[in-house]
């Protein structure tokens, strides 16, 4: 069973269309970075697929309609909606017992585990903590819950470098198992590319690629083409042409790496220089 | 994505998969409960605060409590009672007025205010319906806060008699007219009535039209809570020079039926329980059109908390 299945995925708010016929498989144990501009979707799937708004098509996450299953099927699946959405007159003691107290797959003692290695106390008040701690504060609350499906939008927005590594190190290290998926959307691609299995771009509410990243890594390619070697490169229809100093990179798709060695320097281009070919292009 | 499957997938399957657990309802009731009470402080803070206030104010009056003892006991029987039972009379009168300032500015926030900070994300995130959460919040001033501000005023005319007899038994003075005037249990047991009937199951309309109005409105629920009705009652008045809205929203809020026994203080009569009418009470079709109404109410609040994101 994959854990979420969505046919044709719609969703409009007034004339404005949110989400256009989105298909989506994703199986357990995958880590999917839905990556998308400011405004492509990426909030409204997410939603979605927690059961906080309705949509047009057919949607099942672990089986169920999530927005007619949603406290049933929060049992199994945990998200984070936003950077700063516990609430702030709560001390840290109150949101562990309170979470202790209606969710059965809750480890309090695990997310005590996780709050001793930050500077977190139990009698921190929400409000006095930097939006770093809070999101440490949430990630502990959640990464304690034995669910099978947890969702992130933008979980590090507006945390800072050392934060964010750490974030996704800890969500890797104590957190990931091949039971457990896990959907990050972020417009930062660079922040996650070495965390995912699989990208998801979404671009004006609809899906512009979807491949793992295996996939990804083994058919794209980025060659640093010389004035002289362009007309030979581009009879390889590349997908994309930029120009840096010293030269083209040209971008293939699917394009036998041997024959691109011979026109230059050949590199796998990272998710941000694909991302950028594939929605940027008008 | 199933593009591609790794070939060791298959053998972390192993870890069992978290088998069919839930919480139980009351344990869930509880929980919510407890949440309503860590955030809103006031509803307990304020009783007790004014319950404390009470106390020293009436301190003062205490220690010369021999001699309007005195006094009053040479006084016919009714205004004596009215005599030494006031300061009782007026922490119970207080006591209502409280209740009702502490359970509207509660509900009226109730709804709203997890959507203006945006924690209605994480609320909707944890395991508890929208029902349970409107129910819970709805308990608190039908059922706990009448109960709460009872048993916080029974306490302090408890505290009260102690002070009061302790001054007159070192006077030397009989306490027992004292405390049959006061009767501590018997007008406790009134105002709890007074508290279940009057101002939590007759007033439960009133109640879900905030929750209502909490639920929806994006701020100024408070506002948006007394509009409607005044602009309603204004326009009859200016388009047919009636006021038929106002003065059924005045006969249904202002008198109760079955619960005359209070509606007339100080005039406590010598068998006050044959005066409580439970039954009646219970019997007037207006109570129960009223309960009808509070659940459409509460069921819209929960539709719309369903609906409705973070403001």
């Amino acid at each position: 069973m994959a854990t979420i299945e969505a046919k044709g995925l719609g969703k409009t708010f007034g004339t404005t269309v949110a989400l256009d016929n989105i298909n989506l498989s994703v199986e357990p144990g995958r880590i999917v970075g839905i990556i998308g501009p400011n405004g492509s979707g990426k909030t409204t799937l997410l939603s979605a697929i927690v059961g906080l708004i309705p949509c047009e098509g057919e949607l099942r996450v672990l089986d169920r309609d999530p927005w007619n299953a949603r406290d049933r099927l929060m049992l199994d699946v945990c998200f984070i909606a936003d950077a700063a959405t516990l609430p702030r007159w709560a001390q840290v003691w109150q949101l562990l017992e309170y979470v202790a107290g209606v969710h059965p797959r809750f480890d309090r003692e695990k997310a005590e585990g996780f709050l001793s290695r930050t500077s977190i106390r139990r009698a921190h008040k929400v409000r006095e903590l930097s939006k770093g701690m809070v999101t440490q504060l949430h990630l502990a609350l959640v990464m304690a819950i034995n669910a099978r499906l947890l969702v992130l939008d933008e979980p590090t927005l507006g945390l800072d470098m050392l934060f964010i590594k750490t974030f996704y190190d800890t969500l890797l290290n104590d957190y990931y198992d091949r039971n457990r998926t896990i959907l990050v959307a972020t417009h930062q691609v660079h922040e996650i590319q070495h965390v995912l299995t699989d990208v998801m771009f979404l671009d004006r509410g609809r899906v512009a690629l979807a491949r793992s990243v295996d996939e990804v890594e083994s058919r794209y390619r980025e060659v640093m083409v010389r004035p002289e070697q362009l007309p030979a490169a581009r009879a390889l229809k590349p997908i994309r042409e930029r120009q840096v100093l010293g030269g083209t990179v040209l971008l293939f798709d699917g394009v036998e790496t041997q024959a691109l060695a011979a026109l230059g320097e050949v590199r796998t281009p990272s998710l941000a220089d694909l991302f950028v070919s594939v929605v940027g292009a008008p | 994505m199933n593009t591609q499957t790794n070939g060791t997938a298959e053998s972390y399957f192993e870890r069992p998969v978290p088998a069919d657990v839930e919480i139980p309802v009351l344990q869930g009731i509880y929980w919510s409960l407890q949440r309503e009470f860590w955030e809103n402080r006031s509803l307990y803070l304020a009783p007790l605060g004014f319950a404390a206030l009470f106390l020293l104010a009436s301190s003062f009056t205490t220690i010369h409590l021999h001699e309007m003892v005195s006094e009053a006991l040479a006084l016919e029987p009714a205004r004596r009672h009215a005599r030494i039972a006031a300061p009782y009379d007026q922490l119970g009168g207080l006591a209502m007025g409280i209740l009702m300032l502490v359970g509207v500015f509660y509900c009226v926030e109730a709804l709203q205010r997890e959507r203006r900070d945006r924690s209605i994300l994480f609320w909707k995130s944890l395991p508890v319906s929208d029902l349970m959460t409107v129910l819970t919040k709805a308990s608190i001033p039908l059922v706990v806060l009448p109960v709460l501000v009872f048993a916080i005023t029974f306490a302090t005319q408890a505290i009260m008699v102690l002070a009061a007899s302790t001054v007159l038994l070192v006077r030397g003075q009989d306490v027992s007219a004292y405390w049959a005037e006061v009767s501590l249990f018997r007008s406790g047991f009134l105002l709890l009535y007074h508290l279940i009937t009057v101002h939590a199951l007759w007033a439960a309309p009133i109640f879900g039209w905030l929750f209502l109005v909490s639920a929806w409105a994006r701020r100024s629920a408070l506002l948006w809570a007394f509009l409607p009705p005044v602009a309603i009652a204004a326009l009859e008045k200016l388009w047919f020079n009636t006021a038929h809205f106002a003065s059924f929203l005045g006969r249904r809020f202002m008198v109760t039926p079955g619960t005359d026994a209070v509606t007339v203080p100080g005039a406590m009569p010598m068998h006050p329980m044959t005066q409580i009418t439970p039954l009646r009470f219970l019997a007037t079709p207006d109570l129960w059109i009223g309960f009808a109404v509070t659940a459409v109410f509460l069921a819209l609040a929960v539709r719309l908390r369903r609906y409705r994101g973070p403001n």
